[in-house]
């Protein structure tokens, strides 16, 4: 039996989507460097950067590595695998604090530290009120927060301690 | 589905439903807004800004969702060329574009306090933000041709093309590292408190009725307009004079 026009035009419409599809999947895939927001600090090691260009860091803010000098301020970021030390000047998002997830802008220097000419912070899905933060602190089920990455943390070290 | 293809049978099943999806519309605001804006608990991290989520998230999905019928309504009228599959669709499409710059604003709104930054380019905002400029070349597209059935096809294929870009938005936190956070849905469940999800999912059912109500609001005037251009095509067959008077 010869196909009608309608389920001509069905298979039509699926194989264009599916081509389009695979096509856009393809590009994405290939750009896939220029689509990440920023690199995590083992991604920062493993490439030679030279100081001109201007790229995006992010990790998670180590524990005790903030050391503020007026506007000055130097910390460490962490994807829990390696860490990259941070020089900036300038003020400092409401959330940033040791164990909070940033991203930084800037330019990596020759003596490995990378200077940053603006820092963003980031904000977890987790959404709770205060009680229920405090609770779960002392019941001791509180989720660290994880470098994105897919490095889940295994240490114990970064809790958000004090809220905001 | 094919029944629904049908104006006189789909407005009467619309009209039955539009007083409930109105009437909630109401409710739902009237109850929500309260416990979004002012009851509901403050975040342990946020503080007060986390209000403006209950305004962004659903916005964010009533974009993502008018767009989804958008694109099935598409291909229903480019493959049966179902004329109701594209009233749907066309007359959709100005909603899920206020919800998508609802979304984008409260959105921008949020990022500057809690980022440091009204807007960055990572894959999240980006791809809702094409999402918005589709919506506005589907709506532009569709009324930009002499003879409105081309413009309807044009602005159809137009929207299947762009379907394209919903699961780069949805996936966009996970397959790339982005600024945003990820998903609040996950195997495990919702990592939002109870107290919190509670006014979510009352800003969602709000703005989903609201869709339902205005869109078959949308439907009615369409299909008065079509009555009234047939009445006048009508009227000018019969008289040749006023063919000559053109």
């Amino acid at each position: 039996m010869a196909m009608t026009r309608k389920r001509r035009r069905l298979y039509f419409v699926m194989l264009a989507l599916l081509g389009l599809g695979a096509g856009t999947a393809l590009v994405l895939t290939a750009f896939q460097d220029n689509i990440v927001f920023f690199f995590s600090p083992t991604e920062i090691a493993s490439q030679q950067l030279t100081p001109e260009r201007r790229i995006r860091v992010g990790g998670l803010v180590e524990q005790g590595s903030v050391v503020k000098n007026g506007e000055n301020v130097t910390f460490a970021i962490t994807d829990m695998n390696k860490s990259l030390k941070i020089q900036y000047q300038g003020l400092l998002p409401d959330l940033f604090r040791e164990g909070q997830g940033i991203v930084a802008e800037g330019r990596m220097g020759t003596d490995g530290v990378f200077t940053a000419h603006e820092v963003l912070a980031k904000h977890d899905e987790n959404y709770m009120p205060r009680e229920v933060a405090d609770a779960l602190k002392k019941s001791g089920q509180w989720h660290e927060p994880t470098a994105k990455n897919g490095a889940p943390t295994t240490t114990t070290e970064p809790v958000p301690t004090t809220a905001q | 589905m094919h029944k629904f293809a049908n104006p006189t049978q789909f407005m009467r099943i619309a009209n039955a439903i539009f007083p409930w999806a109105a009437g909630l519309t109401v409710i739902l605001f009237l109850v929500g807004l309260p416990i979004a804006l002012v009851t509901s608990p403050a975040d342990y991290q946020q503080g007060e800004t986390v209000r403006i989520f209950y305004l962004h998230v659903p916005a964010a999905y009533m974009g993502v969702m008018v767009y989804a019928i958008i694109a099935v309504n598409s291909a229903a009228y480019l493959i049966w060329r179902h004329p109701m599959a594209n009233l749907v669709a066309r007359a959709s499409a100005p909603v899920g574009a206020v919800f998508t710059a609802l979304c984008l604003i409260c959105g921008m709104l949020w990022g500057q306090p809690m980022w440091g930054t009204f807007w960055a380019w990572d894959a999240r905002l980006t791809s809702t933000l094409i999402m918005f400029f589709i919506y506005l070349g589907y709506m532009a597209l569709g009324d930009a041709f002499e003879d409105p059935e081309r413009g309807d096809r044009a602005a159809a294929i137009l929207a299947l093309v762009g379907s394209i870009n919903l699961p780069i938005i949805k996936f966009s936190v996970e397959w790339w590292n982005t600024l945003h956070q990820p998903s609040i849905t996950s195997m495990q469940g919702f990592s939002v408190d109870g107290s919190m999800l509670t006014p979510l999912f009352l800003m969602m059912g709000a703005y989903t009725t609201f869709y339902i109500s205005v869109l078959i609001l949308r439907l009615r005037g369409e299909l008065l307009a079509a009555k009234i251009r047939n009445a006048r095509m009508s009227q000018v067959a019969i008289s040749p004079a006023a063919q000559l008077a053109e």
